[in-house]
């Protein structure tokens, strides 16, 4: 590795950088632009859930059984609807997700010591909805069950005996179950690997274009010479991107970092080696930049899918999961939820950092390989 | 290979799949000439010079330039090398000054190389009026002469020019001459492929290529007897036709 050649393209490719306004607006822009959107668009939290309710009975404990749900915080009810078939229209139309129909009877039967039905209509077309309204209103219902017990037994003259299983749960990490918790760590990783890897993709294809190659390669630079001078400009870049998402992530996001920012920081390298190294390949295998961006998008699609961003990866078919662990993102996305959320140190990411460095110089060293000093 | 050569060729062959773009070239042309590729389109001597610049490897035969085998030694070749491409690849969006200065630190000059030369290159192509001007502003005379200077900074024994006048203006192209004449003064052996008779004209050898096959090779004056021309032009027309009625004959 001759230095004066590495300075020279390293010089040359920061200049490249600062006079063109699209890799400018890459760097500066698409960091924080990603962030918000992704920052308030993912959320698995299940609020303002479009309700509707018929109630036929209107008595005191069906406007209860409605406060019931009203006191989960997660749904908000668009008003009563008269009949059945107009609820049923609403969710066709999609303006409700859940409806409630409390038939008449509903305090009567309560009162007789009956089972008084009510029925529940879900948008099953929306699971995570469905499911978590089902286990919702079986929470309510039982509640329901146990209050219209406890006055039958003041009735009778008994009181309730304490016992049975008391189930106390202690969150870890995230008491209260915030999704941006959970999703802004992982966002961070994405809007690197996605400004990284946009970035270097088109590093050696550009000169491959523009015929500035061929010029290159006559001369007796070295295939690790371009490639590592193309790199260090990135890296500086990319570790500015890892600040600016830093600090949105904190400051706006309000997403503390429970461990250590100086070992994210370092750790952030080591991804940034591997991600870098990832457009740095694509680069050597396009020939053109429409080439070099669909490939890039080939790559960063499944990454945000595979990589445990948004879908846990243990429900993932086993072939599927292979993949994700060929991606430098899974292993960060681990990394930044490890120090950030948990708080913890190496003693828990050595292995994710190992493997992350090691494929991070896999591919750096296939990528220097496979650039080839002549055109056939 | 006599120490007096600067190329020396072989029996060099090249096929792209079925294609035979070079077939069978042998020459030798002496240190310190001006040495002329002609043919037309597509008759092998981009193919040629990119195999002699060991950028392409050939299928077969073999070439020494400056010394060094192109296949086995092709990197000592091209720190010896200055190349100018078809099109003058040089970098739009910087300066002429940061071009140079990317091919200086590229040919690890040192610092002070690097300044002395930089000086001395800009005076020799009359660039100094126009260092800090964005190369993509340039008109194509401009262009030429800075991807001529960032070729010779390292003081290259062997300057090859492919097509370097394509797209210049007249004026532009006779100050281009007299600059590759004067580097040839120096000892620099100079290899030009060009489409202009007139341009070959100033050449000491000249070869000429047909289909991949070299037709002819001498001094322009050696040629001209041969084919009993005044000019050079006239020669490669009737080398045209004659070419053309034997290809008539062979699809006859």
């Amino acid at each position: 590795m001759n230095l004066r050649r590495l300075l020279a393209i390293t010089k040359k490719e920061f200049i490249h950088i600062l006079r063109d306004r699209a890799s400018l607006a890459i760097i500066f822009v698409m960091p924080v632009m990603l962030l918000f959107i992704f920052g308030y668009a993912v959320t698995t939290d299940i609020e303002h859930i479009h309700t509707g309710v018929v109630d036929l009975d209107h008595s005191p404990e069906s406007r209860a059984l409605v406060q019931a749900f009203v006191n989960t915080g997660s749904y908000s009810f668009l008003g009563e609807a008269d009949t059945v078939a107009a609820l049923t229209e609403a969710m066709d139309f999609g303006r409700i997700k859940v409806g409630l129909v409390i038939p008449h009877g509903y305090a009567a039967s309560l009162w007789r010591d009956e089972q008084a039905p009510v029925q529940l209509l879900l948008d099953g077309s929306d699971p995570t909805v469905a499911r978590t309204t089902l286990a919702t209103s079986q929470i309510i219902a039982l509640m329901q069950g146990n209050r219209q017990n406890f006055l039958r037994l003041e009735r009778l003259g008994r009181s309730l005996v304490p016992g049975g299983v008391d189930m106390r749960p202690l969150v870890l990490y995230n008491p209260d179950m915030d999704s941006k918790r959970f999703n802004i760590p992982g966002l961070i990783g994405i809007v690197l690997q996605n400004v990284t890897v946009i970035l270097t993709a088109f590093a050696l294809v550009r000169e491959k274009e523009r015929g500035t190659m061929e010029q290159l390669i006559v001369t007796p630079v070295r295939a690790r010479e371009i490639i590592v001078g193309k790199l260090i400009p990135y890296v500086v870049v990319a570790s500015f991107d890892v600040a600016l998402s830093l600090i949105v992530g904190v400051f706006w996001f309000r997403v503390p970092i429970v461990g250590s920012l100086s070992l994210l920081i370092l750790l952030s390298f080591v991804f940034l080696l591997a991600a870098l190294g990832m457009g740095m390949l694509i680069s050597t295998i396009a020939k053109t930049q429409l080439q070099a961006m669909q490939m890039a998008l080939l790559t960063l699609m499944p990454a945000i899918l595979l990589s445990g961003f948004v879908f846990p990866r243990e429900a993932m078919p086993t072939v599927v999961q292979w993949i994700g662990y060929l991606l430098p993102i899974t292993y960060f996305i681990d990394i930044l939820r490890g120090i950030m959320l948990k708080g913890v140190g190496m003693e828990a990411l050595w292995q994710d950092t190992l493997l992350l460095l090691g494929l991070g110089i896999l591919i750096l060293s296939v990528s220097i390989v496979r650039f080839r000093k002549r055109l056939d | 290979m006599a120490d007096k050569d600067a190329i020396t060729v072989e029996g060099l062959v090249k096929e792209f799949g079925k294609l035979r773009a070079v077939d069978g070239l042998s020459f030798s042309v002496p240190k310190g000439a001006i040495f002329a590729l002609l043919g037309p389109n597509g008759s092998g001597k981009s193919t040629t010079i990119r195999m002699l610049c060991a950028l392409l490897t050939p299928t077969a035969g073999r070439a020494e330039v400056l010394g060094f085998d192109i296949v086995r030694q092709g990197e000592r070749i091209k720190e010896r090398l200055g190349y100018m491409s078809q099109g003058f690849s040089l970098y739009l969006d910087l300066t002429a000054r940061e071009n140079m200065e990317f091919y200086a630190g590229i040919y690890g000059l040192t610092k002070e190389e690097k300044k002395t030369r930089m000086a001395e290159v800009l005076k020799l192509t009359l660039l100094e009026a126009k260092s800090e001007a964005i190369v993509g502003h340039l008109s194509g005379g401009w262009k030429q002469r800075v991807a001529l200077a960032c070729a010779i900074l390292h003081r290259p024994d062997l300057l090859v020019l492919d097509e370097p006048t394509a797209g210049v203006d007249p004026v532009s192209r006779r100050v281009f001459w007299s600059l590759i004449k004067a580097l040839a003064k120096e000892g620099i052996t100079i290899l030009v492929t060009t489409h202009y008779m007139d341009e070959a004209q100033n050449a000491d050898l000249v070869a000429l290529m047909f289909g991949g096959k070299l037709r002819d090779f001498g001094s322009p004056g050696d040629l001209e007897e041969r084919w009993q021309k005044h000019t050079l032009e006239a020669v490669f027309i009737a080398m045209v036709e004659e070419h053309r009625s034997l290809l008539e004959e062979v699809s006859r």
